[in-house]
């Protein structure tokens, strides 16, 4: 099949960006996404050109690191699919696809298609951790978890922090991803010791780096691993028992 | 590195302590528990204020005398016009801190995302109602303007002086202009508490998947009972049903 791909193409953190115009042919419908840009970028280097940076690791769907708004949806139009497992199927020959990176300022272009999610991390030394004894290590299925809880916590762990929810709410908002990390832990024994640090912590610097909830359930569309906005529900009432037992015990 | 949308001392700040609520208030999820009580406060005044106004459907002198009796709550044992004014008081400090926190958390969102996307977003769930609350909020408060412009305060209501509320009713609704704008003040209204009502319950955190999806249908409920209510009364009006 053949396309035409509208890349964003930007030199570097503050250089302008613009869109090019590429032609991606002889393309199989059996190869995913990200091998669709391959065979584009040989071509760019064959004649020259800068390939195109974009954000790939695992090409599994387990790492999050690949994320591209493809045709204004993040990860593409497939539902639960992260760019990688993307395939070119989903898509007709002669299609048009723009191609843009992730926007949003906790998400700064570095260039091309790659932004930097570091602010993702400030969430996670905040308390996206638990405290574990080191010295030895403790027998497996010690602690006894009910199945519901710990079906609830995978779900939850399920997030590959791609920050695919964040490039595709409205209002830039990191809910999705704060929440689904702040309820795997704080839904298990072993997270109970820094729950209420852990929910205020990551939910403020949360907010330092990005917008506010309205609710819209864009994250959940786009999320590659299908994580529910009901953590985001969870979140927002564990934050008020977190501040109220936070600052009683202060 | 990324840019900080806001800088707020966080849990980690040295504590110089205020007021709980007001610490509360300081963080995004604190205003949206602020937009999510007044709404439910907002609810509860619609829903009473429609279901009164049915009463233009008995007959003017029992709509007279309702909205009489409206200033003689609990009368003799509180002032005359004191439970009113007391309501009225308490519904415009909700609706202040109702938009001042929507406009806080504008103003955050928009930090968010400085640089929007050049190419057409794709909205796969973000419905119309989601997208326009501001747009609808907006409206639905320029029509509180001018209903209490037009009603409670009579300023710019077509009828002669000394009228009855019922005849300044009718006034109003006769003019299609007045009646027109006030459907479309009430669509959007409808549209503004279709997302609100479901939306406050994910704000104040009340989930459970065993009755999750009833959130949606209260939201439908809801607003159809409100919203329908308050448009059948101009349009009454204009074809005639009540005069
Ligand atoms: S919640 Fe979903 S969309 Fe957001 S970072 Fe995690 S996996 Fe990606
Ligand atoms: S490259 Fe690892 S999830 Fe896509």
């Amino acid at each position: 099949m053949n396309l035409t791909l509208r890349v964003w193409r930007q030199a570097g953190p503050d250089a302008p960006g613009r869109f090019e115009t590429y032609q991606a042919t002889d393309i199989s419908e059996h190869s995913s996404f990200l091998e669709m840009l391959d065979n584009v970028n040989e071509g760019l280097i064959e004649v020259g050109e800068e390939p195109i940076e974009f954000m790939h690791d695992c090409r599994e769907g387990i790492c999050g690191t690949c994320g591209i708004m493809i045709n204004g949806q993040a990860h593409g139009p497939a539902q639960s699919t992260a760019t990688c497992q993307l395939h070119m199927r989903s898509f007709s020959d002669g299609d048009e696809l723009v191609l843009e990176p992730w926007r949003a300022s906790g998400f700064p272009i570095i260039k091309d298609l790659v932004v930097d999610r570091a602010a993702f991390d400030r969430i996670i030394e905040e308390g996206g951790y638990i405290t574990v004894d080191t010295a030895s290590a403790p027998d497996a299925n010690l602690i006894p978890i009910p199945k519901e809880t710990a079906d609830f916590a995978m779900d939850a762990a399920a997030c590959i922090g791609c920050g695919a929810c964040v490039a595709a709410c409205p209002n830039g908002a990191a809910q999705l991803f704060t929440a689904a990390k702040i309820a795997h832990l704080n839904v298990l024994p072993q997270g109970q010791a820094e729950r209420y640090q852990r929910t205020e912590g990551m939910v403020d610097v949360m907010e330092e780096y990005f917008g506010s909830c309205t609710n819209m359930g864009e994250c959940e569309a786009a999320c590659p691993k299908g994580i529910s906005i009901d953590f985001i529900a969870t979140m927002n009432k564990d934050y008020r028992k977190a501040k109220s037992q936070n600052r009683r015990s202060s | 590195m990324a840019t900080k949308v806001s800088e707020r001392g966080g849990a980690s700040a040295p504590a110089k302590r205020s007021p709980f609520l007001v610490e509360l208030y300081r963080s995004a999820l604190g205003k949206k528990y602020v937009m999510a009580i007044t709404g439910i406060i907002f609810m509860g005044y619609v829903l009473a204020h429609m279901f009164g106004n049915l009463k233009l459907y008995q007959s003017a002198a029992e709509f007279n005398a309702y909205a009489e009796f409206l200033g003689t709550i609990l009368y003799p044992i509180a002032p005359d016009g004191a439970v009113l004014n007391v309501l009225r008081v308490m519904l415009l400090g909700a609706l202040i801190l109702h938009v001042t926190a929507a406009f806080q958390l504008t103003q955050m969102n928009r930090n968010a995302r400085p640089d929007s996307y050049r190419s057409k977003r794709d909205f796969v769930a973000a419905d119309f109602a989601a997208r326009t609350m501001r747009w609808t909020g907006v409206i639905v408060l320029l029509f509180i303007g001018y209903h209490l412009a037009d009603f409670t305060f009579g300023w710019v209501n077509p009828a002669a002086e000394g009228a009855t509320l019922y005849e300044k009713v009718i006034a109003s609704f006769s003019n299609p202009a007045i009646a027109g704008f006030y459907l479309v003040a009430n669509l959007a209204l409808g549209l503004h508490l279709y997302h609100g009502v479901w939306s406050l319950f994910q704000s104040m955190g009340w989930n459970n998947r065993r009755f999750n999806h009833w959130r949606r249908y209260l939201a439908v409920a809801f607003t159809v009972v409100v919203v329908g209510g308050n448009l059948s009364f101009p349009i009454a009006v204009q074809v005639g049903l009540i005069s």
